[in-house]
């Protein structure tokens, strides 16, 4: 258990590290999963290590995942159109260098 | 006679359903919305005057009790902001629906209605979940529904709002790890079982400290609000308004929740100070900046920065003492605020329109078509800084009690600068009416008078809410979880 609490761990600096250093716009989106799986991954061990075997954290998770699937959707769709269309000056602010957005 | 519990099933399922049927019949949108909206407002009002005369109550859905089912709590505090939703959510929708289409190019429009409605409803589940797991799935709501609304007007705003989406999500997935490990502490999400049974510990204080940062962020107070001026800036007027008002004011209302709630044997005074710390920067900062801008929305946006700050001195004067009137005087300010706030954004969408920029120096001259506009411009003004007998003053007024009782001179100081600091840039947005303007070509003459009403009657809501202080301050009393 030790070792998924640590691997939870390590995933959520791995996330933080990508979110405030990727300039690229995609891998920052990727981060930020990054960072949600390893608190999903938290609370699966949570279920494991209560006593009596805890259902609800599935639950959790489960709901957890559809409602991430439904962000990352809606992320990666406002990113098709920041992408596709011309820039000025105001997204390089955000997006780094021309030609980063993915 | 129907029991009051149908009236949370009503605000919650009625924005939903009505965003749906939208959705398929984008021709009934506007007739749809206004009727929708019409009743989640006389519900909202019902509910008040439920919790004003029974006192707060819990409802489970399905019969299902904790720590299984699902349960809606509804108090004061929740009922007072159901209230705020409602009616800020009817005049932005009557605002959108009024305003001159084709001269405002919003991105597919008929995505508009949908998402203000699934906005509506997000929210109105946040004010009534008790627990904390569906807290965040009415964030993660909120949260989609906003970006959606910000990236409608296209062009820039995408841009802010994909900043927003990211520092909201993150705001959220912090949120979510301090959820994990306070479950693996108590084995419990609802808000009631965890206040039983919340010691001071480690674990629980990690928890706490993740939680309010994940909350922080989404409250966008100093120093974590460099997303907010872009995304509330650049969004379509009723949108703007919305934001700044009710979904702001969401994220206070959970830390408020959570603070005199499970985390209440938690708040020493360091943590009270340093929250209050937080919140005198805010209104620091935010009201110099908004000093510094150049473009109407923009100030109005710094201005929103600045005024949740206040919100924020509810922690410091309630750990030295002043619960009942810190409590009632902050609650008060931020629902002044989002009435306010609201119609500023809504009289300056109008105003904007009118002269076809938005800069502070090209808004003189002929005022045909926005004095209405400019006169709740005025009221709302007058109410953020705090004259009396507006909102904002009653307030204000109990804030400072709540610092002379507890001797927190410091705070009456932040709460002076602050008032002045206000006071200047409002002032300077109103003289900018009264100066010649520039000659603009892309201007319109013919305004539809209900974008100025709109904000009118929020403005005199906001007013209005002074005179009304003794019974809000009943309201907010009733089951707030604060021991007198």
């Amino acid at each position: 258990m030790t070792v998924y609490l640590s691997l939870s761990g390590v995933l959520f600096l791995i996330g933080l590290h990508g979110f405030f250093t990727a300039r690229n716009l995609l891998r920052r989106l990727l981060a930020l999963n990054v960072l949600t799986t390893a608190v999903f991954l938290l609370f699966v061990v949570m279920a494991r290590l209560a006593e009596p075997l805890d259902p609800v954290p599935h639950a959790i998770v489960l709901t957890g995942i559809v409602v991430t699937v439904s962000t990352t959707a809606v992320a990666l769709a406002l990113l098709v159109r920041i992408a596709g269309r011309p820039r000025d000056e105001d997204d390089d602010a955000v997006a780094g260098p021309r030609g980063d957005a993915g | 006679m129907i029991p009051e519990t149908t009236g949370p099933v009503v605000l919650f399922s009625l924005p939903l359903a009505a965003a749906v049927v939208v959705f398929i019949r984008p021709r009934w949108s506007v007739a749809v919305t206004l009727a929708s909206g019409g009743i989640l407002l006389a519900t909202a009002l019902w509910v008040v005057v439920a919790v004003l005369r029974r006192g707060p109550w819990r409802q489970d859905i399905g019969g299902w009790t904790a720590p299984l089912g699902i349960g809606w709590t509804v108090d004061g505090l929740s009922a007072a902001l159901l209230l705020l939703m409602a009616a800020v959510g009817l005049a932005g929708a009557v605002f959108h629906a009024a305003r001159p289409t084709g001269r405002t190019p919003v991105r597919d429009p008929r995505f508009f209605w949908p998402l203000w409605l699934f906005l509506w409803g997000g929210l109105n589940a946040l004010f009534l979940a008790a627990d904390l797991f569906n807290v965040y799935v009415a964030l993660e709501f909120v949260s989609i529904a906003s970006v959606g609304l910000i990236g409608l007007a296209g062009g820039s705003a995408q841009a802010a709002a994909w900043r927003y989406l990211l520092a909201t999500l993150l705001g959220s997935t912090i949120y979510l790890l301090g959820v994990a490990l306070l479950y693996g502490r108590y084995a419990a999400l609802d808000l009631a079982l965890l206040a039983d049974g919340v010691e001071p510990d480690l674990v629980t204080a990690v928890a706490a400290a993740l939680m309010t940062l994940g909350l922080l962020l989404k409250a966008a107070v100093f120093p974590l609000h460099f997303w907010l001026p872009a995304a509330h800036g650049r969004a379509p007027p009723a949108v703007s308004a919305v934001l700044s008002a009710v979904v702001i004011a969401a994220a206070y209302y959970l830390l408020v929740r959570l603070w005199f709630g499970p985390f209440a044997p938690l708040l020493g005074p360091e943590v009270a100070t340093l929250l209050g710390l937080l919140g005198a920067a805010a209104v620091l900062w935010g009201g110099l900046q908004a000093l510094l801008q150049r473009h109407l929305k923009m100030l109005i946006a710094y201005s929103t920065v600045s005024q949740l700050g206040y919100g924020l001195l509810v922690f410091p004067l309630a750990a030295a003492g002043a619960v009942q009137q810190a409590w009632t005087g902050a609650v008060m300010l931020v629902m002044a605020h989002g009435l306010a706030k609201a119609a500023l954004f809504l009289a300056a969408g109008a105003i904007v329109l009118r002269h076809g920029i938005g800069r502070l120096e090209a808004l003189g001259g002929d005022q045909q078509g926005v004095v209405v506009a400019w006169v709740a411009f005025a009221i709302a003004s007058a109410s953020l800084v705090g004259l009396p007998p507006t909102g904002g003053f009653v307030g204000k007024w109990w804030l400072a009690q709540a610092t002379l009782a507890t001797g927190g001179y410091f705070w009456l100081a932040v709460l002076m600068l602050g008032t002045a600091f206000t006071a200047g840039y409002l002032w300077r947005a109103l003289q900018a009416a009264m100066r010649p303007g520039w000659e603009t070509s892309g201007g319109l003459q013919a305004l539809s008078p209900a974008l100025g009403l709109s904000a009118l009657v929020l403005a005199l809501g906001a007013a209005l809410l002074g005179l009304a202080a003794p019974i809000a301050a009943r309201l907010l009393d009733a089951g707030s979880g604060v021991a007198g």
